[in-house]
């Protein structure tokens, strides 16, 4: 069995738990064998029975019969956990005490045991939050699932909208994983997990990368040993994609014959599915002014106003939902944004969590005042409901944000600005994806559902942040197809947005179908290297195990509490990445604006650390914005798009053509709306 | 010697001092862990008899301290159920009514002292069959 030796004594489950760390990839292979657990009970024959049980159960067991000793081991050693078990009368601490605590300050499950079976303890667990009761005597069948709570955790976290059946969200308690180590470890793990539930940290990586990583080079770091990688949606594959679409009459166009007709290797029909919708959704918008998506919606028909709001809404909300899953890389929602921002950047709401809803107006108006991210943010959030919920997930900005910041940007001249503040928002919103979590994970509506920009907020920060990046992404894209063939380094955001596409509405939870993160990796060189970069950056953070769960609990830890932890490694992403990005985006002229932005970023990228590495992919391959610095990855994200999208009017209007879509005024178009979504949180 | 010991545990179970929780504890014991529940129960033991001793000793003081006491009865308890100890574990929730009804006669018809004295004894008894067989 476990050797006996492990996690004996108090306090030792340190050693055991990190050296899972560093080995944990290999453990992780069987999930659920290799679950660290931390038991906390103050009755040693109890105590002693549960570890020999779990041990039996291949768990990796750490025992402590203090309360504060269970408290200041799980603070040490964030990521070194997870799930902890804990008595519910113990003399130094009430077990619903140390429930809260560890709750708000690692997130890790929690399960609840006494042998008092009372209805009101068991309910008083139940209102505390615990995951699970157990009532004494412990049974080992109760302790054999206990692992299902992680990985309903690590789902609910991020919350995986499309496919990728076999992305167990692992339930990794270990959010700490560090966002590095979820990018790089993911892909290991991502590779195993798909057998389902085996291997844990790779589900986790899973559900990051979600998406396929179709046809984006770049995102084959991340990807590369996922074996569902996310699905980039490229200028080329959209339009590919919509090749399809028309060839089979967009009323008729149905995944599976979508798929046959493009014929791309390894895309799913779960792919096409979703990013179907949002498609479906950006036409509607396009041919039906008065739709109302979600805000957005309306806001883009109407011209840039109108642009903004379908924008925000759906590229916050996409993009959002994408930074938190962590499949949009933070860059692409930048670029999303960007591209989105075309017009408005409105994108930086999504963007960023940041302190909540980056005022998208702010961001907008301002074009150096980029760093308004988190300010931005959080004006969303009172604005829409959606960016509350996302928290941090700036899904879209709100259609009154957006229309606003619209009108603040000038269409033409300042879609760098825009881009720029898109960029910002998209920071901020990372930033405020990142506080939100906490109150997510809890119980985050999975707003998934096809956009509305105001769904973003639904998403709730994690899911929202999956899909908002992937639905800001969408937008742009369409535009962006245009556009990118102009502009490679453009089009690279874009595609971010294409895949988003219309749906600015598209709240995208789904997002991760989007598979924008990946390509915002940018196909192109130099996203390619910002990409390496961010990748770099996130296995700065590192932490071996479950990438997915770890830049998840970066994120949400940030908020909580681990906000230096993160930082840390958050900065060694953002340094990475905004060297990077610096490069990339010196293309752009915002580089004034993503530089603010990327200040911005940075701070939000520090919360969001966890979320960071993957978004720094996403800013980054946007397009080397300079301006995307971001430190936070979804700034850079955000700022790469920008950058790119600086054409992107040109784009937009090319890609309208392209779609057949009167290309409304450019200013319309605004990828900003889909940006918006796109926006990296 | 050992037919002794199945014998005495068996008739633990009969009367109904051990329970099935016993049972799952002696499957937990393997070649790995051969010791396992003789190592439990010796902890158990252990803390049983700290945990009898405060008992005890509340119930000595003239004023009984309900909420102390039902504190030490239900980790008693806890402990109890977690080793099978199913009599012990009833009579820790009898004791827990008396304290909450404040009875303090209920306190002192505590047979459940003299149940644990058998359950050790049998444990000991075990402990000493096993003890024979790595000799042999």
């Amino acid at each position: 069995m476990m050797n006996p030796s492990q996690g004996r004594g108090l306090g030792s489950g340190g050693g055991s738990s990190s050296g899972r760390n560093k080995g944990g990839e290999a453990v992780v292979e069987m999930f659920p064998s290799g679950l660290r657990v931390l038991v906390v009970d103050d009755d040693p024959t109890c105590l002693m029975i549960l570890e020999r049980m779990l041990r039996t159960c291949l768990y990796e067991v750490t025992k402590c019969n203090r309360a504060e000793m269970a408290l200041s081991l799980l603070r040490k050693n964030k990521h070194g956990f997870d799930i902890v078990i804990s008595d519910v009368h113990m003399p130094d601490m009430d077990g619903f005490k140390l429930l809260e605590h560890v709750g708000l300050e690692m997130d890790l499950p929690v399960i609840m045991m006494s042998a008092d079976d009372s209805k009101s303890v068991v309910l008083k667990g139940v209102t505390h939050g615990a995951v699970d009761y157990l009532i004494k005597p412990v049974r080992m069948e109760a302790l054999k699932n206990i692992w299902q709570h992680v990985v309903r955790k690590r789902r609910s976290e991020w919350s995986v909208p499309e496919h990728s059946g076999s992305i167990e969200e692992t339930g990794q308690q270990q959010q700490q994983r560090g966002p590095a180590v979820s990018e790089d470890a993911a892909d290991d793990n991502a590779s195993s997990v798909n057998n389902e539930g085996n291997n844990w940290r790779s589900s986790s990586n899973n559900s990051r990368k979600r998406k396929e990583e179709e046809g984006d080079e770049q995102g084959d770091e991340d990807a590369s040993n996922l074996k569902k990688p996310r699905v980039v949606w490229s200028v080329e594959l959209h339009q590919q994609f919509v090749a399809a679409v028309n060839q089979l009459g967009v009323e008729k166009a149905v995944p599976k014959k979508i798929l046959e007709l493009m014929n791309v290797p390894g895309l799913t029909r779960e792919n096409v599915a979703s990013h179907l919708q949002k498609y479906r959704i950006y036409l509607r918008r396009l041919g039906g002014v008065s739709q109302h998506q979600g805000n957005l919606n309306n806001s883009f028909m109407t011209g840039q106003d109108a642009s903004f709001g379908p924008l925000s809404s759906l590229n916050g909300f996409d993009l959002q939902a994408l930074a938190v899953t962590g499949q949009l890389p933070a860059q692409s929602l930048a670029q999303l944004q960007a591209a989105g921002l075309g017009r408005p950047a409105m994108v930086s709401k999504s963007g960023l969590p940041v302190s909540s809803v980056v005022d998208e107006r702010s961001i907008f108006s301002f074009d150096n005042s980029k760093p308004r991210f988190g300010d931005g943010i959080g004006g969303h959030q009172t604005q829409q409901p959606q960016m509350n919920l996302l928290h941090g997930v700036p899904t879209g900005m709100e259609p009154r944000q957006l229309a606003g910041l619209q009108q603040q940007l000038p269409v033409g001249g300042n879609r760098m600005s825009i881009q720029q503040q898109i960029a910002a928002v998209r920071a901020g919103h990372s930033g405020m994806l990142m506080p939100q979590q906490q109150p997510f994970p809890r119980g985050p509506p999975s707003i998934r559902q096809p956009m509305l920009p105001n769904r973003i907020t639904e998403r709730s920060g994690f899911s929202g942040r999956s899909s908002v990046p992937e639905s800001s992404r969408v937008l742009p894209t369409s535009y962006t197809n245009l556009a990118t063939q102009q502009h490679s380094s453009t089009s690279v955001a874009f595609n971010s947005f294409q895949q988003e596409l219309p749906v600015n509405s598209f709240p995208l939870p789904s997002a991760p179908g989007l598979s924008v993160p990946t390509q915002v990796r940018k196909p192109h060189s130099s996203s390619s290297s910002y990409q390496e970069e961010v990748n770099s950056s996130e296995a700065g953070f590192a932490t071996p195990s479950y990438d997915m769960f770890s830049n998840r609990h970066n994120d949400w830890d940030l908020r909580s509490i681990a906000f230096d932890a993160h930082q840390d490694a958050e900065s060694v992403a953002f340094s990475n990445s905004e060297a990077f990005s610096s490069s990339s985006m010196s293309r752009n002229n915002n580089n004034n604006a993503t530089v603010a932005a990327t200040d911005l970023g940075r701070n939000q990228q520090q919360t969001l650390s966890g979320m960071v590495p993957h978004h720094q992919v996403y800013g980054n391959g946007g397009g080397g914005g300079s301006s995307v610095r971001v430190k936070s990855e979804r700034d850079t994200a955000a700022m790469a798009f920008h950058e790119q999208y600086s054409n992107q009017e040109d784009l937009m209007s090319a890609l309208l053509k392209q779609e057949g879509v009167a290309p409304v005024v450019d200013t319309e178009f605004d990828f900003d709306a889909y940006s918006i979504d796109d926006i990296p949180v | 010697m050992q037919r002794q010991v199945a014998l005495i545990k068996q008739s633990l179970f009969d009367q109904g001092y051990l329970d099935e929780q016993f049972i799952e504890l002696e499957e937990l014991q393997d070649d790995a862990n051969p010791n396992f529940v003789e190592e439990v129960a010796t902890l158990y033991f252990k803390d049983s008899a700290r945990l009898i001793s405060n008992i005890e000793q509340a119930l000595e003081r003239g004023s009984f301290d309900f909420n102390r006491l039902d504190n030490y009865m239900h980790q008693f308890k806890g402990s109890s159920t977690s080793i099978g100890a199913s009599k012990v574990k009833t009579e820790c929730t009898m004791f827990r009514e008396y304290c909450r009804v404040g009875n303090a006669e209920g306190f002192l018809t505590i047979p459940y002292l003299r149940r644990v004295q058998m359950f050790e004894d049998f444990q000991a008894t075990e402990e000493r069959a096993r003890n024979v067989e790595k000799e042999a």
